[in-house]
């Protein structure tokens, strides 16, 4: 086989086979942007090309989300909720994950069991009962209903996530570490999380996009317009009746993906690493 | 996802006698008080959200219970009610349907896609990358594009199959019953596939070179390489990617919700969506927790799959 040929080989069994899986992940996100930039005009003609934009790009579509809804009341509720229960989460994640990677006691199997089944609950298996809960603590129609019960099922999976780390980092510095007279707590803190660091990195942006994505619970918990979240504003507030704005939605859909996609570009690999991390070991 | 704590694999139930490693470090393991005090805050909120949630849920599925009414004791009544209703059956039967459909789309489709990703020598970041982007935008703002997508009017999906002249009219994705279905387990699939391809890519990566090079030496073809090294070697990781799937995909809300709340004429419901609507709704507590808690039996088995496989590869370690 000459070297042209081989060279063009990889064009029709590798980058042609790839070209409909890659179509079909992006152009749903393509035409979403494309939708929220297109003037209403365009939008609803159905004898135009649909998926460009010919008579012009408008802001429109963000200009009324901004203007006439509460988008940006929703756009800070997802961040406040999101960024504290993340926080309160990866905190409660390292301090489990830590015993149930170094050290051993009674009932330690148990609760590692007990970690990775709820890691496996669903989040629409608990949402009546929850919902409950929520009433009798007072918390239902605030955001607090949200950050007490994200953790939920967010501590589960920082926890996984966590032990699988902190295992791989060497006992023996720690060791030398508590001889010195150290005690556990400083361990944790000063020796073993500063080599542990991309796995706590990685267990906050998965709870970050975890929380950040939330639809059912905060569907289910918060009902306040002023109160939703981003995911469920979008969603309840923007159709009203039989009346869609398309463009309007779309433009929300863009906005309110736009902080995940960001942290995505930046921290791609730690994606990947913490999506692999639960099947591959 | 093996089961590994300090205390040794859970699988190996060690004999009493048998943790004798070196003095000092054991004693450095054995710290109980701050065991628990670490342990304290996941353990409560596990207690207080997870378990006790879990308790009501089985009072309310064998109570009347009602939006602000605690309702009393009805024994099985519920389940036996929901066995006798026709919107129960087709909910578990849609349930099957899309959870069928969706999984082997995603195992099919996500291995081809791992075995064409693991050939990538240029672009390999930009590339994975954009193929797992699905997977990370919020899925209840994704399944808006779907929608209008689909819409019955203005939709792309329409228009272009008509432009290409494959078909005269405009093909009613979301009012018919049987394409509706077909549009959520598309959704599910568009969603769920780069999960499965970047895991499997994971465990391809993780098959030692030699072995394909020894059958390839032996005069194995690609096809014989893939029946006889890939997938046996695959085996674990896609088990356990098929099995965390499972439990996600029969227990999805958001997608339906959106697209089509449970319609038309419940053909589409799943469990979550049905036990929305008869829990919250409708008010019917009871019958709503009792049809969630369907899901139960199915996480207990995918649980002690998981289990037993982790056993099994704490025991070849």
């Amino acid at each position: 086989m000459s070297s042209r040929a081989q060279r063009i080989r990889p064009l029709f069994t590798l980058y042609m086979p790839l070209a409909p899986f890659i179509f079909f992940a992006l152009f749903p996100l393509y035409f979403m942007a494309v939708t929220s930039l297109k003037k209403n005009a365009e939008l609803y003609d159905v004898t135009t090309v649909p998926f460009l934009i010919r008579r012009g790009v408008t802001f429109g579509h963000y200009q009324l989300l901004s203007q006439d809804t509460l988008f940006w009341s929703w756009f800070v509720n997802s961040l406040l909720v999101s960024v504290a229960a993340t926080v309160i989460s990866v905190v409660i994640g390292i301090l489990a994950a830590y015993p149930l990677a170094r050290l051993r006691f009674p009932g330690g199997d148990s609760f590692g069991v007990a970690i990775f089944v709820t890691y496996l609950v669903p989040p629409s298996l608990l949402f009546l009962p929850l919902s409950t809960v929520v009433n009798r603590l007072g918390l239902s129609d605030s955001l607090w209903a949200l950050v007490v019960t994200y953790p939920t099922f967010l501590v589960p999976f920082c926890t996984w996530l966590l032990l699988g780390y902190f295992r791989t980092v060497p006992k023996e510095i720690e060791e030398c570490a508590m001889l010195d007279g150290c005690n556990r707590l400083q361990t944790l803190l000063r020796i073993l999380l500063p080599v542990a660091v991309p796995g706590v990195i990685c267990s906050a942006l998965f709870a970050f996009t975890l929380s950040w994505n939330e639809f059912l619970y905060a569907l289910v918990f918060v009902s306040p317009a002023e109160l939703k979240t981003m995911t469920v504003g979008v969603f309840s507030e923007l159709i009203r009746g039989d009346i869609y704005y398309w463009g309007g939605l779309m433009a929300g859909a863009c906005v309110g993906s736009l902080p995940i996609v960001i942290a995505y570009v930046f921290f791609l690999d730690y994606y990947v690493s913490g999506l692999t991390a639960g099947a591959v070991k | 996802m093996q089961l590994k704590t300090a205390n040794g694999d859970v699988a190996k139930l060690a004999a009493p006698g048998e943790i004798k490693a070196g003095g000092l470090s054991e004693f450095l393991v054995r710290d109980t008080p701050v065991a628990y005090a670490f342990i304290g805050p996941a353990f409560f909120l596990l207690l207080f959200l997870v378990a006790y949630p879990f308790v009501l849920s089985l009072w309310f599925s064998l109570s009347d219970a009602r939006v602000g009414e605690t309702g009393r004791f009805i024994g099985l009544d519920n389940f036996a009610r929901l066995l006798r209703s026709s919107i129960f059956l087709q909910t578990l039967q849609n349930s099957i349907v899309f959870t069928a459909a969706a999984l082997t789309l995603k195992t099919v489709l996500g291995m081809v896609l791992a075995l064409l990703l693991f050939r990538l020598v240029r672009f390999k970041r930009l590339i994975r990358g954009a193929i797992l982007l699905p997977f990370i935008v919020p899925t209840a703002l994704s399944t808006l594009v779907w929608w209008w997508m689909f819409e019955p009017l203005y939709s792309v999906v329409n228009w272009t199959l008509k432009s290409l002249h494959l078909v005269n009219h405009d093909i009613p994705w979301l009012p018919d019953p049987y394409l509706a279905m077909f549009t959520v387990v598309l959704v599910n699939t568009w969603r769920g596939l780069p999960f499965f391809a970047i895991t499997l890519l994971a465990g391809l990566v993780a098959i030692p070179r030699e072995m394909y090079e020894a059958a390839e030496s032996d005069g194995a073809g690609p096809i014989g390489r893939f029946w006889y090294i890939t997938v046996p070697l695959l085996k674990p990781v896609l088990a356990v990617v098929i099995l965390f799937s499972a439990i996600f995909t029969l227990a999805d809300f958001n997608i339906v919700y959106v697209l089509t709340k449970g319609g038309p004429i419940n053909m589409t419901h799943l469990f979550a969506t049905y036990s929305f609507a008869l829990g919250l709704q409708s008010g019917e507590i009871g019958q709503g927790a009792a049809v969630s808690l369907f899901l139960f039996p199915i996480l207990l088995g995918v649980v002690f799959v998981q289990l037993r496989l982790a056993r099994r590869a704490a025991m070849y370690e």
